[in-house]
């Protein structure tokens, strides 16, 4: 375990000991104030040289929660604010990645093909037209992920870390072989929910495996939220979550029709991020992963009025 | 008039959010911990069997349950003791 890991965990029980349970905007200043103070935790590999890239796996246990467009997302946001990145599709024999990234026509050598040593890495990597340092390792599609072991891809890894700041890697869901292997060379770690009870579930599941194995930091990203639901109380709300995870937290992201637009089309929604909202949070997700301090965005907090009511209704409790 | 009622009725049903809050934190607690609500209920019939042999109990309201804190969890026993209202009956 690495003294920052440590001190994490530390910090992390010590912000939920001192802070009153539900008060999550407390708990996302402390955050911030954090990342200000220590930008360290942010910048340069953990495992490297300071100037070396930093491995971030995207994970989340359950499907279908939002990793794969995360990954994307953050990985045109990063490139979009100056950064050298590289996405890696980990999900062998599903990949999907090339399509978020409208990148799936340009594929000629994938993952596999670096590791059986059939290409160099560097004939695999797929460069984005639109964003001259993104770059997409794409996954086999016809192969399983019995073809790739978790030191595959600490190799592959390290043979990208020095010419680029971000490697993203899209996790397979599930907590097998494929997850195994996404986690194995990450330097930090998003875990993607979506507030409801079989994603948060899973969640847990996957940042008690990740404890486990003494990885980390890992940070929570919350997904397709619904401010209405929530604010009627038929959705989980971001202070829940939290405090059910108890992990930082580093992005929240409303449910958009736009971003199920922007997958049709293969054009991230982080391409227009002043038209969306979404696309505004996928930046700033990024910024934050940089080492900015950068203020969460006030989507789901009950205004007074409706504090009010609860407050009556509850019968004053 | 949902509205009257809502101010009105002081005990409301919870809404499905706070179900869901409830539920996780269940569920989550049993996993961490790998106990079952079987073994749960073991520990309670077993833990009043230990106190009662030494003090009376209240049996029926005994309760076991999992307290959550950061990531970690205990296992909390409320069980209420039967001399103090015994000795003020009398």
């Amino acid at each position: 375990m690495s003294p920052d890991t440590i001190t994490m965990k530390g910090i992390r029980q010590g912000l939920l000991v001192t802070l009153g349970e539900r008060d999550w905007n407390a708990r996302l200043r402390v955050l911030e104030a954090r990342l200000g103070a220590n930008p360290a935790f942010f910048r340069g590999g953990g495992k490297g040289g300071a100037m070396k890239a930093k491995v971030i796996t995207v994970t989340s246990g359950k499907g279908g929660v939002g990793k794969t467009t995360l990954t994307a997302n953050l990985g045109v946001a990063l490139a979009m604010q100056g950064q050298r990145v590289v996405t890696i599709d980990a999900d062998v024999g599903l990949r999907n990645l090339d399509m978020m990234l409208g990148l799936e026509n340009r594929i000629v050598y994938d993952l596999v093909d670096v590791i059986e040593g059939r290409c160099r890495l560097r004939q695999a990597l797929v460069r984005d037209k639109r964003l001259s340092e993104l770059f997409l390792l794409p996954a086999a599609q016809t192969r399983d992920k019995s073809a790739v072991r978790p030191d595959d891809m600490v190799r592959v890894c390290e043979s990208l870390r020095e010419q680029h700041d971000f490697i993203l890697i899209d996790s397979p869901a599930g907590i097998e072989r494929g997850f195994r292997y996404a986690l194995a060379p990450a330097d930090e770690i998003l875990i993607v929910t979506n507030p409801e009870v079989a994603a948060v579930r899973d969640a847990d599941r996957i940042i008690g495996l990740i404890e486990a194995e003494e990885q980390g930091p890992s940070w929570l990203i919350i997904n397709r939220i619904k401010p209405d639901m929530v604010r009627h109380g038929e959705m989980l709300s971001i202070a829940d979550v939290v405090e059910l995870l108890s992990i930082d937290l580093i992005g929240i992201v409303p449910e958009d029709e736009a971003i199920l637009i922007a997958a049709n089309r293969g054009q991230p929604l982080a391409f227009s991020s002043d038209s969306s909202l979404a696309g505004q949070v996928f930046h700033n997700v990024a910024r934050r992963l940089r080492g900015e301090n950068v203020p969460f965005m006030p989507l789901c907090e009950p205004g007074t009025l409706e504090r009010f009511f609860r407050f009556v209704r509850s019968g004053g409790n | 008039m949902e509205f009257f009622k809502r101010l009105m009725g002081r005990r409301r049903e919870p809404s499905s959010g706070e179900v869901a809050k409830e539920r996780l934190r269940l569920v989550l607690a049993h996993d961490r911990t790998s106990i079952s609500p079987a073994l749960l209920n073991t520990l309670k019939d077993e833990i009043i069997t230990v106190i009662s042999r030494h003090v009376a109990i209240d049996v029926e309201d005994v309760q076991v349950t999992f307290s959550q804190s950061a990531r970690e969890s205990r296992l909390v026993a409320d069980i209420p003791l039967l001399i103090e209202r015994g000795r003020r009956k009398k």
